[in-house]
């Protein structure tokens, strides 16, 4: 063993997998090509609500190809899954538009396509109800949201203190329902031997996926095996199992053979989950000096009628600014829709929207630097729980941003500045992301040509999360990355929690680091002598991190956007866009920026064109492709950089890291919005920020 | 409600699919192969020839997932049927690389940091390389000031014609990047 002198956690490495993924070598779950492989293509519901009346599965058995169809009349039967999305084909119901009703299987893809389309079925349609509105006599209050937050929380007299306030806001800001859309759709080869079970799954938790599916086939969990190599993004659409899974499942087990399924791009905008449309009122009052004396956030929002997605909108309002009086809320009504589910920053990336549009106005109304506004109300500790940060550094990234961003000479008249046609404003805003860890285990094993390679169920759905777990496994190991590999993406591995709530490498590192200590440890009672049949150590890290202290553990940030809007057509560009944050010690500089600058990427996005348009008369997301439904492409991507205030916070994890992949697209969207203020002196609440909405 | 088929528009009827044998051309390598008229280029590498590398990120040319070359311009593999493609040359991101030496945006992906999920990644390199081809041939783009000389490749350029390839990862900053330092 050789002792590394630089640590390689906190530099920089490049993709371990780059070269298999640059070459097309790197194989997704739809690259899986069993032998006797057989192709299914699930049939949407084209009603909202009701129930399938017939199916006439006997016309299309006879088509070219066909081998079989399947619908609740002819499935196999599975247990009553804890999430009644997953009990596909189980009941004639439908709960909305585009749920799946029945699967195709055939020789071809091409055969199974064509019998699909012409599957014809027989409804018994009811009328349905598809509008978040906040009066709806549905709306009710969840016992909790996501994940494990109070729905409600209330300090102080909120009223009395804004009825007091010199300088106040109270707005309502909206935000639409947005889908995921990672590049890879969600696909699955489903494979069964005897009463075993294997699915290539594109899923950002393989252990995640055999825990939920294994009871619902009534297998032992030790007979599924998930592996996922190579995921094409999730952005948490694929951290629970969608309905995709479970038919790949039943279909193959149908026909006897292996079964190959992808969810078209078109289906995904029903049956893989969204981001709930929010509708969000802000109310803020301060002293004249901008000393918030309250803080009021209410969120209102949607589930479908299968599933309580409860999304937890409020919750960094609950963090973010000192203030005596507040109260934060949240109301769900449940509507003929698809199931929402988490999407980058669920909660956060909405809920600063509005928190920070607010701030913003109350800058302009208290004629208060924004920058300095938010500094003004920097809380001492957590302002809800009392707890202390484990480290917070949001006024060195406003500070600091600033600098970099030139802000100090911002004259905030808005509507002033000109370029020919163009409009240029700046604006800012805070980010937050909160810093979780999960238990995991893992394992470590050297072998007598000391090579080392680690194991553990994690997943990498772009993170750079196996490079990360490397340098993490090097540095403890004493070793260099070279002499380590690290397997992932298999439930085979020992369990682990997915890659999601930006928690991925501080839980799986935490289990990496441990395994490889009690590794390094055995080594160095033996004189690093390696056995025959090498040597190996595990870990498990669930009561280290029920033991752990309790702090408010949170990464903050602040992003600085500058735009140019078109005075004639309101078109909106953004020049530039600046996000600093503070994550705690990040682990590897080049793919960390990467994570920043792709949530910055996905917040203009979702600033200036994500919407999912509901169509009330059909109840189904109208504009389901990318010729419709647009995200950011290259040319809206000018400048858009990230750096990082180094934090040595020793109260998270025995990496000091606080998990990036979330906090870049926090905050973005109100930064973006706040710049076209500047420019134009128009506020935009509702996004996205369209030409229609600043050309009156 | 009255039975009808799950996709509305004109029943045609069923007939037994239509083969055709033809000769495909793919990274220099030749495939005699029976395709179905209604196989799309991006199926028949992925599932019939196991070349995976192309990636079907919308089967509606609007993504740039599956962008492959033929005869050295970029096309989506999934809006051309393959008994089209008879006799045309054919790469893929699997015949970029010259052997065991990357192709240079290959490296240059690699260096800067180019792709996180890899999916869109092998659409967008030979959608580069093809790209190149267009602005040496002296092409111009809707950004390009001056039609008639010769496009100079500057980032704003080179995010206009890149603009068919989605990256939902958001790596476009560095896939700039990447193709700047081989343009330039
Ligand atoms: S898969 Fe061909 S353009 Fe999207
Ligand atoms: S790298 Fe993931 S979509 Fe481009």
């Amino acid at each position: 063993m050789t002792t590394a002198a630089i640590p390689y956690v906190g530099s920089t490495m490049d993709r371990i997998e780059g070269p298999e993924k640059v070459t097309g070598r790197a194989r997704y779950a739809f690259e899986h090509s069993p032998q006797d492989l057989a192709y299914a293509v699930p049939v949407p519901a084209t009603i909202a609500r009701g129930e399938v009346r017939s199916i006439d599965i006997d016309a299309v058995v006879q088509l070219p190809g066909v081998i079989a169809a399947i619908w609740h009349g002819n499935a196999p039967r599975l247990s009553t899954p804890e999430n009644a999305e997953l009990a596909v084909l189980q009941s004639p119901r439908v709960a909305y538009r585009g749920q799946y009703i029945a699967v195709v299987v055939a020789e071809t893809l091409q055969d199974a396509r064509e019998a699909a389309r012409r599957l014809r079925v027989e409804y018994d349609a009811e009328p349905h109800d598809v509008e978040l509105r906040v009066d709806h006599p549905g709306m009710y209050r969840p016992d909790q949201v996501n994940p494990f937050y109070p729905t409600d929380t209330e300090m102080g007299d909120p009223d009395s203190a804004f009825a007091a306030a010199p300088i106040v806001v109270d707005a309502t800001y909206s935000t639409p329902a947005e889908h995921n859309n990672p590049m890879e759709p969600h696909a699955t080869v489903a494979l069964w031997d005897g009463d075993g079970l294997t699915l290539y799954d594109s899923t950002q938790g393989a252990s995640t996926i055999r825990d939920t599916l294994a009871p619902l086939f009534g297998l032992p969990p030790e007979n599924l095996r998930v592996i996922s190599p190579h995921v094409g993004g999730g952005f948490g659409s694929k951290i629970n199992p969608m309905p995709s899974v479970v038919v790949a499942a039943l279909a193959a087990k149908q026909v006897g053979r292996p079964v190959k399924l992808s969810v078209t791009r078109q289906q995904m905008f029903a049956v893989t989950g969204y981001r709930t449309p929010t509708i969000q009122r802000v109310r803020l009052g301060a002293d004249a000096d901008g000393r918030l004396t309250t803080i009021v956030h209410e969120a209102f929002e949607q589930s479908s009628r299968i599933y309580e997605f409860a999304e937890q909108t409020t919750t960094p309002t609950r963090v973010m600014y000192a203030a005596p009086n507040r109260r934060t809320s949240h109301r769900l009504v449940r509507l003929d829709v698809p199931t929402p589910t988490y999407m980058r920053a669920p909660g956060e990336a909405p809920g600063m929207f509005a928190l920070e549009s607010a701030m913003d106005e109350l800058a302009v109304a208290g004629k208060i630097d924004p920058v300095e506004l938010r500094i003004r109300n920097e809380p001492a500790a957590d302002p809800e729980s009392g707890l202390p940060f484990s480290s917070r550094n949001l006024v060195a990234c406003l500070r600091e941003g600033a600098r970099r961003f030139g802000w100090a000479d911002r004259d905030p008249a808005p509507g002033v500045r000109r370029r020919g046609r163009w409009l240029i404003g700046t604006g800012v805003a805070s980010s937050t992301y909160p810093t979780y860890r999960r238990p995991s285990q893992a394992s470590a094993r050297c072998d007598p040509d000391g090579m080392f390679t680690v194991r553990i169920a994690a997943s990498d759905i772009g993170t750079g999360a196996r490079t990360a777990l490397t340098q993490i496994a090097a540095d403890t190991l004493r070793t260099s990355p070279g002499r380590v590999r690290v397997e992932i993406g298999d439930s085979a591995m020992p369990s682990a929690i997915m890659a999601g709530g930006s928690m991925g490498t501080a839980s799986w590192g935490t289990a990496v680091v441990r395994a490889c200590q009690s590794l390094a440890e055995e080594l160095d009672r033996r004189y690093g002598e390696v056995p025959a049949a090498g040597l190996e150590t595990s870990a498990d890290t669930t009561e280290e991190i029920d033991a752990q202290q309790r702090f408010s553990r949170h990464a903050f940030g602040a992003q600085f956007a500058e735009v140019a809007v078109d005075s004639d057509s309101g078109e909106t560009r953004v020049l530039r866009l600046l996000g600093g944050f503070a994550a705690g010690r990040i682990i590897n500089p080049k793919t960390a920026r990467s994570q920043f600058i792709g949530g910055m990427t996905m917040g203009l996005s979702m600033a200036l064109l994500e919407e999912s348009i509901m169509d009330d008369e059909f109840g189904d997301y109208l504009n389901h492709d990318f010729a419709q439904y647009h995200i950011a492409a290259c040319a809206d991507v000018r400048d858009i950089d990230a750096f990082w205030i180094e934090e040595d916070d020793p109260h998270l994890n025995p990496m000091g890291s606080k998990g990036v992949g979330e906090i870049g697209i926090v905050g973005t969207a109100a930064a973006v919005a706040n710049a076209v203020y500047h420019a134009t002196g128009v506020r935009i609440r509702d996004l996205p920020i369209t030409l229609d909405k600043l050309v009156r | 409600m009255k039975s009808e088929p799950n996709t509305p528009g004109q029943e045609v009827p069923v007939s037994a699919p239509v083969m055709v044998d033809l000769r495909l051309s793919v990274n220099r390598d030749s495939y005699p192969i029976t395709v179905d008229t209604r196989e799309t280029l991006l199926d028949t590498l992925r599932e019939r020839l196991d070349l995976t590398g192309a990636k079907k990120g919308c089967d509606h040319g609007q993504c740039g997932a599956c962008t492959v070359l033929v005869d050295g311009r970029r096309m989506k593999a999934c809006l051309a049927l393959t008994v089209t493609l008879d006799d045309r040359e054919i790469t893929t991101v699997e015949g970029l690389a010259d052997g065991d030496t990357p192709h240079p945006l290959q490296a240059a992906f690699i260096e800067n940091d180019a792709f996180q999920c890899g999916y869109c990644t092998p659409g967008q390199l030979c959608s580069a390389v093809g790209m190149l081809a267009e602005a040496s041939a002296g092409w111009p783009s809707s950004v390009t000031a001056d039609v008639t000389g010769e496009p100079r490749l500057d980032d704003e350029e080179i995010r206009e014609r890149m603009s068919g390839n989605l990256c939902r990862c958001g790596a476009y900053v560095n896939i700039v990047a990447a193709i700047g330092q081989v343009a330039r």
